[in-house]
């Protein structure tokens, strides 16, 4: 009898590959095989892939990738424009944070706010980038029109700033509109953060006289490590990702160009636009840029681990 | 309370909103744009709508059919979203309720893939469908969605903490298939839960560009990002920006009309993005 039931036990058991065999299928098919077959691309000398023989130049193109100085510019610019935005969105985040978990203030209306705030994320990077791009103009622009009326108010003349033409702004321009797309996000998520900790610990707090700021920074502060760290290595793998926004906002012949080419932006130049294609090398940088992310990810595990 | 702490508290209301002022404003003067002629907008600012939405309309539509980027969107979003809720809840319910070999293999795997970067495989992801002769179909934008690591990643948590195992038990003793245990016992319970990720998976497929970009070449095929994208080459239609906004006006409102419906569901799945871990 027991040893009927445990028979029947794995029969259940095994119908448990009928339920994860779809997902298994394809998830090799389209997910594992093309990360293989990129790798073995990024060994070879294949121009437009399946196209011509493909010779093995094992790490030739990695060296390539190493030395080109146009990849490290790109990838530069992709970490700055990550930089500037993490900071502005992160301290947004926490700000917001800060100011409805106080329960001295007890602010109202955060469904509201935050559903606001988040508003601006669920819009296509397409549709964001045009709408930017025209109010952004500089000649016509609605966004310079507003500052020039601001400095008529005041009795001086504004010298119109092409904020998305000029490399100076540009790269900046890029990381507002990002820090704009996606602090509502980072702030629902810290928030959601701070409502699954304990009142007691800061009715204790307050008890013990702890002000606004040593309660934020013992208490709120440490017990968000864990989302922290989340929103970090999240943001840092979108982040050293980013294509649409510069892509569809600048242009080849801007002078802005060089300062907002990203990492994929320069590996989509290698893989996939007619006439500069070099599948080979593209693959390198691919796995180039893996190889930073997971490094980078590895080193933020470390930092908020060694804090404890 | 004492005057200083009322003052305090309002100037942080005012700046609140100042805030969510800036979260709306371009959506504000986008809609208010796409009512005013190219030389109205290039003159000055306003707020206050004008009357040439037929006359940008018309500009629009001599430019691209938007509605047939948006049917065309439609056919890649809804299947791939079904997909994906269909089978990432499939599989997380074989994961979370079965114990077979190479479960937790399987689970790593999901894992790391979690954390690789989509454009690692983009390559030899097109090279495939080159060699399946899918390039040009909505097959590669669809199919792949039947694996979602992400997914079955939250929703096998999902099942595992709303799902009573004396359930399956009860049902089982009942004489109830496995299959069928899953249909008609799992995923009316997983079903909150199935919705939140399907919501999020909608509006990334909704919004996706860079893929649907590489995979598609016909203009008649494009989907509505990738249509909006062709902006970009134009030069004509940046002489009338009216048009521009219109465009992106009615670009944006089918997920503002998702967003209006489900903005609970979208709210809470990242709140459980950030407290899963």
């Amino acid at each position: 009898m027991k040893k009927e039931k445990k028979r029947h036990l794995k029969n259940y058991n095994n119908a448990g590959y009928l339920f994860v065999l779809p997902f298994v299928v394809v998830f090799l098919i389209f997910s594992v095989y093309p990360v293989l077959r990129t790798l073995y691309f990024s060994f070879t000398n294949a121009r437009i892939a399946g196209v011509g023989d493909i010779d093995f130049v094992w790490f030739e193109n990695y060296k390539r990738a190493i030395t080109d100085k146009f990849f490290w510019k790109s990838l530069w610019n992709t970490v700055r424009i990550w930089g500037v935005n993490i900071i502005l969105q992160l301290g947004l985040a926490f700000l917001l944070t800060i100011v409805f978990s106080d329960i001295k203030y007890k602010m109202k209306g955060l469904p509201v706010f935050r559903i606001i705030y988040y508003l601006p994320n669920l819009i296509a990077a397409t549709s964001i980038a045009f709408l930017f791009q025209t109010l952004l103009d500089w000649r016509y622009g609605t966004f310079n029109q507003i500052i020039a009326a601001i400095y008529k108010l005041f009795g001086a003349t504004y010298n119109p700033i092409d904020w998305l033409g000029s490399s100076a702004t540009a790269g900046n321009a890029i990381a507002v509109i990002q820090t704009w797309m996606w602090f509502g996000n980072s702030f629902i998520m810290l928030m959601a953060g701070v409502q699954g900790i304990s009142k007691d610990y800061f009715e204790a707090a307050a008890i013990d006289g702890a002000g606004r700021w040593t309660t934020f920074g013992k208490i709120t502060l440490p017990l968000l490590k864990p989302i922290l760290l989340y929103v970090a290595i999240t943001s840092l793998i979108g982040g050293l990702q980013l294509f649409d926004l510069p892509y569809l906002m600048s242009n080849p012949s801007s002078a802005s160009y060089g300062s907002v080419n990203t990492a994929v932006m320069y590996l989509y130049k290698f893989g996939f636009t007619t006439g500069t294609t070099q599948t080979g090398y593209a693959s390198a940088i691919a796995y180039v840029l893996f190889a930073i992310i997971l490094g980078v990810s590895l080193v933020q595990l470390k930092v908020f681990n060694k804090e404890d | 309370m004492n005057i200083g702490f009322k003052i305090k508290k309002t100037i942080l209301y005012i700046l609140l909103i100042l805030l969510a002022t800036v979260c709306l404003l371009p959506f504000l003067l986008m809609i208010v744009n796409a009512t005013r002629s190219g030389s109205e907008i290039v003159t000055s600012f306003t707020l206050i709508p004008s009357t040439h939405t037929l006359e940008n309309w018309k500009t629009v539509s001599s430019y691209f059919n938007l509605f047939l980027g948006m049917w065309n969107s439609v056919k890649v979003a809804v299947p791939a979203t079904a997909l994906t809720a269909y089978f990432s809840a499939l599989t997380a319910y074989g994961l979370a309720m079965y114990r077979f070999k190479g479960n937790k293999t399987l689970f790593t795997v999901i894992l790391i893939f979690m954390m690789i970067p989509g454009q690692l495989g983009l390559i030899g992801f097109y090279n495939l469908c080159t060699k399946l002769h899918i390039v040009n179909t909505y097959i590669p934008l669809i199919v792949p969605a039947i694996a979602a690591p992400g997914t079955v990643f939250f929703l096998r948590q999902y099942v595992l903490s709303v799902m009573p195992p004396s359930l399956i038990e009860a049902a089982r003793i009942d004489g109830a298939g496995e299959l069928y245990i899953f249909h008609r016992i799992a995923i009316p319970i997983m079903s909150p839960g199935i919705a939140t990720m399907a919501i999020m998976a909608f509006i990334g497929n909704w919004n996706n560009y860079l893929m649907p970009m590489i995979i598609l070449n016909k203009n008649e095929k494009f989907t509505l990002p990738v249509m909006m994208a062709t902006l970009r080459a134009s030069t004509d239609i940046t002489a009338n920006q009216g048009a521009i906004y219109l465009a992106v006006a009615i670009s944006v409102i089918p997920i503002l009309v998702v967003f209006a419906f489900f903005s609970k569901y979208i709210i809470s799945s990242i709140s459980a993005g950030a407290v899963k871990e």
